[in-house]
C-alpha cells in the first residue's frame, strides 16, 4: 500500500479504538445513493512503471529545438544552486508560514524577496507574489478602482495581449470600462495615452519594453496620471529592469511583473510567479499576503505575516483579493536566483541578450524583404516584417529543428508578416547564423 | 540571522555570464537607462547556498515533523514525482509551442499528460470535463463561480446572490466577490448546512440566487447529511451548486460530486493528490463542471483527433475566458497526474480510507482531553475542537511547536470557540498519532495547574513569540523601509 503505514494490526487495534469494524463504516454518514455511480479509475502501477512512462511523454515534445520564442515567457539559464536550494524539502514540504516560530525560513525568504523585488523596480514595497504576471496586472486594477473609485481602465494595446484578455475575462462582471489605446507599428501611442488619461480614470497600464520588444519612458504619462488622481501601473520584464529606466525612476504607482525570468523553468506554461510592488501609500490596497519585519518578546528580530486585516481569511466579502496563497517556492526561487546572479549577472544577462538580438537583426534584415517593424530602441526581442506570412516561415521552419519566433497576426489583425524575436542566453551567433541561412532559402 | 543583503560585499558574485556583449549604454539611449544598478545580493555561491540552507533549517515541514493542519491535508509529497516534473521535456516546453501552426507536433506528450489527467479526475469527481488554467484553489473558486454567472447570463438573467455557509473558508465569499457577487451568509445548524436556512434564502432572495458554495465533508469535519435535499432546493429555482475541493481527500471513491448532483468543482491538488505545498505555493486548482456548465469553460481545451493526436481547440464562443496564460501549474498538474496514476483508483480510495480512519482515532483519543463537539458522529478526514476551559487554543498551538509538532489550525472555522483543527492525514502511523496524543495530555495537565507556563512556549525555537501588533504598526516590510 503506497504511502500507508498501518500494518493489519494496528488497523485491526485502530479499527476497535474507534468502534467500527471495517474501514467502510466510518463512511456510513454517505448513503448508498449518494455512493459513486461509478469508479473506474485505473489499476495503480509501480513507481519505476509511471516514470517511464513519464520519459516517454516527455520525448515526445521537442526540447532540443533552437528556439527564439519569447512574447513575455523566456527560456533562459537557471544556475544549478537555484534546484538545489529550492528542492530543500524544509522549504518544499512546508505549508504557509502561519505559525511564525517554526516559519522563520520561509518568512525572511519572503521577506528578503519582497526587498529584491522593490529594489530591482525601485519601488517602497512588494508582495509575497501572486500567480502570474497576468493576475498581477488584474490585481494592480483592482488596487487603482478601490482606491480612486472611478471604473475606466486606460491599457495600451502594447501590453501583452494575454494578460488584456486575462484582465478583460476577470473583469467581465464588474462594472469598468476598459479602455485600449491602439499601438501603432509595435510602438506604444503615447499622444493617444495622454489624451486618455482624464479624470474618470482609475490607471493607465503600460508594458515596457512593450509586447513588441520596444523601450520606452513613461515618466511623463504617469505624471498625467498623478495630475490626474489616476493609478500609473507598469509591468516590465525583470532581467531587462535590471539595465532599463525604472518603474521608480518613471514615477509609476505599481509595477508588475511576469517573474518567470528570474530563475524558473517555462515548464509548458506554469507554475509561474506575479511579481507586485508599490508605493507605501497604496500599502492598505496591495492584494495577497505580505511579510514584515518585527521582535520577539525577547527583542530578537523575526519575521510574521503581517496587515492581515486586507485578507479574506478576516474581511471574507470585503478582502482586498480573493488571494490567499502565494507561490512561495517560486519567489524562493527567483530570490535565489537573483542572490546568485546579483546586479552584475544580472545586467551581463540582459545585455548579452540585446547584443544577441541586435546580431539577429544585423543578419535578418540582410536577407531581401526583411525589416525592422520600426526604429525604435529595442531590448532583447524585436519585430520583424517578413515578405510573407510569419505563421507560414514558423510553420516551415519548425520541422528543421528550429522556432524563429512568435507570429503576431493572430493577436494584431495587419501583422500576418510580422515575427517577434526573442534572444537570451540559452541562444548564440552560430543558432543565429543557421536560423539566417534557413529563413534566407525560404523567403 | 542576517538577511542576505546584510551579507552582501560589493564586488562579489556568485554565477556570471561570460559574455563580450558592450555595455547597455552602448546599445540604449542614456535617457531609458537606470542611473544606478540594482542593490540585489553580491554574494558568492558558498554564501548563497550557506545562507538558504540555514533558512530552510529555521521551518517545519511534513519531511521533517507531524503536520496536523487542519483544511490543509499536508499529507506526505512522494519524492517521485519531483523526477517526473523535472524532465527536460516537460521544464523547457515553451507554453508557445502548442499554439503555433504545427507546434502542436512539438508538445504530443505534453497535451497527452493534460488530457489524460483530465480523464482521471472526471472519473474521480464525476463530472463531465476539466480545466487547468486555475492556479491555485482560490483562483479556481473564481473560475467555478464566473461559470455559474455565466450560465445564468446565457439564459437571460442577471443573478447576484451567492448563498455561502457561515463555516465555510473566506475564500469562498472574496471569489463571489471577486466575481460580481452579493454574498448571503447561511447559518449552520448541527455543525450541517442548514436546509431550512436555504429554503429562506431562497422565499427571501427568490429568482436572484445564482448559486451556493460547499465544502463537503465541512470545515467542521462531517459529512453533510442534507446534501440531497440542498441540492433539490437548488434545482426548484435552478440555482447551481459549487463544490469546494479542499476536504475531497475524505470521500475519494466514497461519493463523487457529479454523481450527487454538483454542478461544478475545484480541488486543491496539492491537498489532495499530493503535490508539494512549498511554503504557500504554486498550487494548482482544477475546476470540472458538468455538461450544462462545459461551453463556458476558459480556452484552451485539449482535445483529440480521431487518429489519437491532441489539439487545442480554441472553439468555446460561450466562454468566460482565459483565467490564466496558458494551461495552468502545468508542474503541479503533472505531479498530480503521476501520484493518481501510482496510486490508481484502488489506492486513492484506500487513501481516504485511512485519511479517515486516523482521523477518528485521533478524535476518540482526545475525547477525554479536549471539548469535542458532535463527538458522536463520525469525522471524516478531520475534527475540531475546543481548547478546555481556561485555555486558549494559541498557547496550546505554542506549546506542540515547543515538542517539534506543528500545531493544528486555530481559530477556523469562526463558529466554533477556541477552536483546534486537526488533520492527521493517511500517510501517519499510529505510533505518531499516540504521540500527538500524549502530547496533548501532557501539554492540558500542565496548562491547567499553570496556564501562564504556556504563554512563554515556544522557549526553543529560532524565535518566541513576535510582536505582530508591532509589525503592521511599523510596518518594515523591505530590508529599506523603517
Amino acid at each position: 500500500m503506497p504511502y500507508i503505514p498501518h500494518t493489519p494490526e494496528e488497523l485491526h487495534e485502530m479499527l476497535s479504538v474507534v468502534g467500527v469494524r471495517s474501514l467502510d463504516e466510518l463512511f456510513s454518514d454517505i448513503p448508498s445513493s449518494m455512493r459513486p455511480q461509478s469508479f473506474d479509475l485505473p489499476k495503480g502501477q509501480s513507481e519505476a512503471a509511471v516514470c517511464g512512462y513519464f520519459e516517454e511523454l516527455a520525448a515526445k515534445n521537442c526540447p532540443g529545438h533552437v528556439s527564439f520564442l519569447g512574447a513575455g515567457f523566456y527560456n533562459h539559464d537557471i544556475p544549478k544552486a537555484v534546484d538545489a536550494l529550492s528542492g530543500r524539502s524544509e522549504f518544499y514540504t512546508a505549508y504557509t508560514p502561519y505559525q511564525a516560530e517554526c516559519s522563520q525560513g520561509t518568512l525572511q525568504a519572503i521577506f528578503e524577496f519582497q526587498t529584491a523585488v522593490s529594489r530591482l523596480m525601485e519601488m517602497d514595497c512588494g508582495n509575497a507574489s501572486v500567480y502570474d504576471g497576468g493576475t498581477a496586472i488584474f490585481e494592480a486594477a483592482m488596487m487603482a478602482v478601490r482606491a480612486t473609485r472611478r471604473s475606466v481602465l486606460v491599457v495600451d494595446e502594447a501590453v501583452n495581449p494575454i494578460w488584456r484578455g486575462m484582465l478583460a475575462a476577470y473583469t467581465s462582471s464588474l462594472d469598468l470600462e476598459i479602455k485600449i489605446v491602439a499601438q501603432h507599428n509595435g510602438c506604444s501611442d503615447m499622444d493617444a495615452l495622454m489624451a486618455s488619461v482624464d479624470n474618470t480614470c482609475a490607471a493607465v497600464i503600460v508594458q515596457n519594453p512593450n509586447f513588441f520588444g520596444a523601450v520606452a519612458d513613461y515618466t511623463t504619462l504617469f505624471a498625467k496620471a498623478r495630475s490626474q488622481k489616476a493609478f500609473g501601473v507598469i509591468s516590465v520584464y525583470p532581467v531587462m529592469q535590471s539595465v532599463l529606466k525604472t518603474p521608480g525612476e518613471m514615477g509609476a504607482d505599481v509595477a508588475v511583473a511576469e517573474g518567470q525570468s528570474l530563475g524558473m523553468n517555462l515548464s509548458f506554461g506554469g507554475p509561474y510567479l506575479g511579481l507586485m510592488t508599490c508605493r507605501k501609500e497604496h500599502i492598505r490596497q496591495f492584494p495577497g499576503r505580505i511579510v514584515g519585519r518585527t521582535s520577539d518578546v525577547d527583542g530578537k528580530t523575526g519575521y510574521v505575516l503581517t496587515l492581515q486585516a486586507r485578507e479574506q481569511h478576516i474581511r471574507r466579502a470585503k478582502a482586498t483579493s480573493n488571494i490567499c496563497s502565494n507561490q512561495a517556492l517560486c519567489a524562493l526561487r527567483s530570490l535565489i536566483h537573483m542572490s546568485l546572479l546579483g546586479p552584475e549577472g544580472l545586467a551581463r544577462v540582459a545585455e548579452n541578450n540585446m547584443a544577441l538580438a541586435r546580431y539577429a537583426v544585423e543578419r535578418l534584415t540582410a536577407i531581401k524583404g526583411v525589416e525592422l517593424l520600426n526604429n525604435t530602441p529595442f531590448g532583447s526581442e524585436v519585430a520583424l516584417r517578413l515578405p510573407k506570412s510569419a505563421a507560414e516561415v514558423v510553420k516551415a521552419m519548425t520541422p528543421k529543428g528550429i522556432v524563429p519566433g512568435y507570429p503576431l497576426g493572430k493577436h494584431y489583425p495587419g501583422m500576418e508578416n510580422v515575427l517577434l524575436l526573442s534572444c537570451t542566453e540559452a541562444n548564440n551567433r552560430t543558432q543565429i547564423d543557421k536560423l539566417a541561412e534557413i529563413m534566407g532559402g525560404l523567403l | 540571522m542576517k538577511t542576505i543583503f546584510a551579507k552582501s560585499v560589493s564586488g562579489r558574485t556568485a554565477y556570471c555570464l561570460n559574455s563580450d556583449a558592450p555595455k547597455a549604454s552602448a546599445m540604449l539611449p542614456a535617457d531609458l537607462l537606470r542611473k544606478n544598478a540594482p542593490r540585489l545580493p553580491e554574494c558568492s555561491e558558498l554564501e548563497v547556498v550557506r545562507h538558504f540552507t540555514q533558512l530552510s533549517q529555521l521551518n517545519y515541514s511534513v519531511d521533517a515533523n507531524f503536520y496536523p493542519l487542519g483544511s490543509c491535508t499536508m499529507k506526505y509529497n512522494p519524492k517521485f514525482t519531483e523526477y517526473v516534473a523535472s524532465l527536460p521535456g516537460f521544464t523547457r516546453l515553451h507554453p508557445m509551442m502548442a499554439q503555433l501552426e504545427g507546434g502542436a507536433d512539438c508538445t504530443q506528450g505534453a497535451l497527452q499528460c493534460l488530457h489524460e489527467a483530465e480523464n482521471l479526475l472526471c472519473e474521480l469527481t464525476g463530472m463531465k470535463a476539466f480545466t487547468f488554467q486555475p492556479m491555485a484553489g482560490a483562483n479556481g473558486e473564481f473560475t467555478g463561480v464566473k461559470l455559474i454567472a455565466a450560465y445564468h447570463a446565457a439564459k437571460g438573467r442577471n443573478r447576484k446572490k451567492m448563498l455561502i455557509p457561515d463555516a465555510a473558508h473566506g475564500t469562498n465569499p472574496a471569489s463571489a466577490a471577486l466575481a460580481g457577487f452579493e454574498t448571503i451568509n447561511i447559518e449552520s445548524r448541527d455543525g450541517m448546512v442548514d436546509p431550512e436556512a436555504i429554503v429562506a434564502a431562497i422565499a427571501e432572495h427568490g429568482e436572484d440566487v445564482a448559486g451556493l458554495m460547499m465544502t463537503c465533508p465541512n470545515t467542521l469535519g462531517l459529512m453533510e447529511v442534507h446534501l440531497p435535499r440542498i441540492v433539490a432546493e437548488l434545482r426548484k429555482v435552478d440555482a447551481l451548486l459549487y463544490y469546494d475541493g479542499a476536504n475531497m481527500n475524505a470521500i475519494m471513491g466514497k461519493m463523487r460530486m457529479g454523481d450527487v448532483g454538483f454542478d461544478v468543482v475545484h480541488l486543491n491538488v496539492h491537498k489532495t493528490l499530493a503535490t508539494p505545498h512549498g511554503g504557500g505555493g504554486p498550487g494548482a486548482g482544477p475546476v470540472g463542471v458538468t455538461d450544462r456548465l462545459m461551453p463556458f469553460m476558459p480556452a484552451p481545451r485539449v482535445a483529440k483527433h480521431p487518429d489519437g493526436r491532441f489539439y487545442l481547440d480554441y472553439n468555446l464562443p460561450q466562454s468566460i475566458g482565459p483565467i490564466g496564460p496558458f494551461y495552468g501549474s502545468f508542474g503541479v498538474v503533472i505531479k498530480a497526474l503521476a501520484y493518481m496514476l501510482r496510486l490508481g483508483g484502488e489506492g486513492l480510495t484506500r487513501a481516504s480510507e485511512y485519511a479517515v480512519l486516523n482521523a477518528n482515532y485521533l478524535k476518540k483519543k482526545l475525547e477525554n482531553v479536549l471539548e469535542i463537539p458532535f463527538k458522536d458522529r463520525f469525522c471524516a478526514h478531520e475534527f475540531v475542537a475546543s481548547a478546555p476551559e481556561g485555555l486558549r487554543a494559541l498557547d496550546i498551538a505554542k506549546a506542540l511547536l515547543q515538542r517539534g509538532i506543528h500545531a493544528p489550525t486555530i481559530y477556523f472555522p469562526l463558529i466554533v470557540h477556541e477552536c483546534l483543527m486537526a488533520e492527521p492525514t493517511e500517510t501517519e502511523d499510529k505510533e505518531t498519532l499516540d504521540t500527538y496524543v500524549e502530547a496533548l495530555q501532557e501539554i492540558i495537565l500542565t496548562g491547567k495547574a499553570n496556564p501562564q507556563s504556556l504563554q512563554e512556549l515556544p522557549t526553543n525555537l529560532p524565535v518566541r513569540r513576535l510582536d505582530e501588533t508591532a509589525a503592521a504598526r511599523q510596518m518594515v516590510l523591505t530590508e529599506d523601509m523603517g
